[in-house]
């Protein structure tokens, strides 16, 4: 069975459509990526998951509705939104007193470990800590919590270079194992391209596109072509094409690498021009029928 | 998938299934966090203790003067005159612990999604009726306690000052202690915090919760601003006073005692224990309290960020 499972799951605000019937299917042991633009539904699809808003349509968390189960749920389920929802208050002894007393599957001495590799003092409170402290904190506090799903909604935004893909490595060195799924939403592509093991595009409320990165890698190619092979690479269909330095990089969706391999060099996109590609190229569309 | 690497894959889902689960105290932590987080609801009343205890030990210069004089006429003036301080010491703290009850449930589910923090909370398998009880238990229970505590240090302070002064002027602690009662002092302000401020005040608690759960903005002005509109409404419609006299005789006419202020506290006997406990309007109002929190728990959960 699958860990989270969606069909037609839809939720409207006053006057706009967040979430415009998604259907998602995440097997256990996953690393999914989330991508999208500002306003796609992205935070409405992770609160409808983690039990913190209604929705319309049919979703199951680990056999659980998360609206009428949060509290059961989240002894499975851990979340870090940004950077700042600990309570800035809180002393770092605290966080990690209240976590053990209220979480059945919290392992103090990890928590106590990870944060020892950290410069974190356990007197300060959390306004005092930077950041990028406070990001290791949660970190820590989560990976101390034996969880079968972990959300991650723009865990790394506001965070320096070192910190965040510090944040990752732990995430993945210390912390992932298959039985485990992982669901992250973010901007930096790039940080989390080649972590992931799935991937989905979310627009206007609707998953636009959506692959195992296995099939991301067979499905997509990138070639830089010539300007005299311009009119034979455009015959076979690119989604997507753009100018760098002076040459045209054209994208293909489903097409056989050998026969593009003569047009140019053959390479697999990087998520972030796929993006581009998929999701920028309908934002476009837009804006020109506007006009 | 290879039939060996599900084998594995199941081996680490029964290990983790089968793993010890500690267990936990959701309800007790939570209302430990709130006094975390409110750590001015012991250090207000310990700091106005202070300085009474300051204020007292001044004037405690002219305690054994006022007494000769009181003990050469009427023995129950000398009572007063004894006890009126620890009288004054007790209203001082709950005047103190009673603005800050308001102060709290106005601020305990509102402050909480002003900093965002609730996404946090809310990412811990406590429920939202949990963490409303814990944040109710504060004003009609933790409130009532600390103010007697504090009570009971400032007035052993406040007796041991007086009866230094005492016994310095050559007057014998004798015929100053044995007339303070302590012990039923305390036992008299025990039993008015926790039935009158904690139990009879209950429904306020109760309704500012639930309004700084609703809230987006001003919880203050929403709590507030509906009884007046109710009450001024009654007036211009029917020129009746109904709504106002009932609050009035909830917030002032509390059974134990007969008036407002509660300078003189009936005196502690089981007969207004039970008086009390009898009272419908106790009961009515707890019945009001329950309905508030389980609206507050029901607004909790759909509420984000403010």
């Amino acid at each position: 069975m699958a860990l989270i499972e969606a069909r037609g799951l839809r939720k409207v605000f006053k006057n706009t459509v967040a979430l415009d019937g998604i259907d998602l299917h995440v097997q256990e042991g996953r690393i999914v990526g989330l991508i999208g633009p500002n306003g796609a539904g992205k935070t409405t699809a992770l609160n409808a998951i983690l039990g913190l808003t209604t929705y319309e349509g049919q979703l199951s968390v680990m056999g659980f509705d998360p609206w009428e189960h949060r509290e059961q749920l989240m002894r499975d389920v851990c979340f870090i939104a940004d950077v700042a929802i600990l309570p800035r208050w809180l002393k770092v002894s605290q966080a990690i007193e209240y976590v053990a007393g209220v979480h059945p599957r919290f392992d103090r001495a990890k928590a106590e470990a990870f944060l020892g590799k950290t410069t974190i003092k356990r007197e300060s409170k959390i306004r005092e800590l930077s950041k990028g402290m406070v990001a290791q904190l949660h970190l820590a506090l989560v990976m101390a919590i034996d969880a079968r799903l972990l959300v991650l909604d723009e865990p790394t935004l506001g965070l320096d270079i070192l910190y965040r893909k510090q944040f990752y490595d732990s995430l993945l060195n210390d912390y992932f194992d298959r039985s485990r799924t992982i669901i992250v939403t973010t901007h930096q592509v790039e940080e989390v391209e080649h972590v992931l093991t799935d991937l989905m595009f979310i627009d206007r409320g609707r998953i636009v596109l959506s692959t195992t990165m296995e099939d991301y890698e067979s499905r997509y190619a990138e070639v830089q072509v010539s300007p005299d092979q311009l009119g034979a690479a455009r015959a076979l269909h690119p989604i997507h094409e753009r100018q760098s330095l002076g040459r045209s990089i054209l994208l293909f969706d489903s097409v056989d690498r050998q026969g593009l391999a003569a047009l140019g060099e053959v390479r697999t996109p990087s998520i972030a021009d796929l993006f581009v590609a998929v999701v920028g190229s309908n934002h476009q569309a837009i804006a020109g029928g506007a006009r | 998938m290879s039939t060996s690497s599900s084998a594995v894959q199941e081996f680490e889902q029964q290990q983790r299934t089968s793993a010890v689960l500690v267990p936990t105290q959701p309800l007790y932590w939570s209302i430990v966090r709130e006094i975390w987080e409110f750590r001015s609801m012991y250090i207000a009343p310990a700091l106005a203790a202070a300085v009474f205890l300051i204020g007292f030990t001044i004037t405690v210069v002219h305690l054994p003067g006022s007494l000769r004089e009181a003990m050469a006429g009427d023995p129950m003036k000398l009572h007063e005159v004894i006890q009126q301080p620890y009288n004054f010491a007790g209203l001082l703290l709950m005047g103190v612990t009673f603005l800050f009850s308001f102060y709290y449930c106005l601020e305990a589910l509102h402050g909480e999604r002003r900093d965002r923090s609730i996404l946090f909370w809310k990412s811990l398998p406590v429920s939202d009726l949990t963490v409303v009880i814990a944040k109710a238990a504060v004003p009609i229970l933790i409130l009532p306690l600390i103010t007697v505590l504090v009570a009971v240090v400032l007035e052993c302070f406040m007796a041991l000052s007086a009866g230094a002064a005492v016994s310095a002027s050559g007057l014998g602690v004798a015929n100053y202690w044995p007339h303070v009662g302590l012990v039923h002092l305390w036992l008299m302000l025990l039993f008015h915090m926790v039935a009158i401020h904690g139990f009879w005040f209950a429904p306020f608690y109760g309704w500012m919760l639930m309004v700084s759960a609703w809230a987006r903005r001003a919880p203050f002005l929403w709590a507030t601003v509906p009884f007046l509109a109710v009450g001024i409404l009654e007036k211009l419609m029917f020129n009746t006073t109904h709504f106002v006299a009932l609050l009035n005789s909830r917030f002032f006419g509390a059974p134990e005692n007969s008036g407002w202020p509660p300078d003189h506290l009936h005196a502690f006997t089981l007969v207004s224990v039970a008086k009390f406990v009898v009272n419908p309007g106790l009961w009515i109002g707890l019945a009001l309290t329950a309905a508030f929190l389980y609206a507050a728990a029901r607004l909790r959960r759909a509420r984000g960020p403010v």
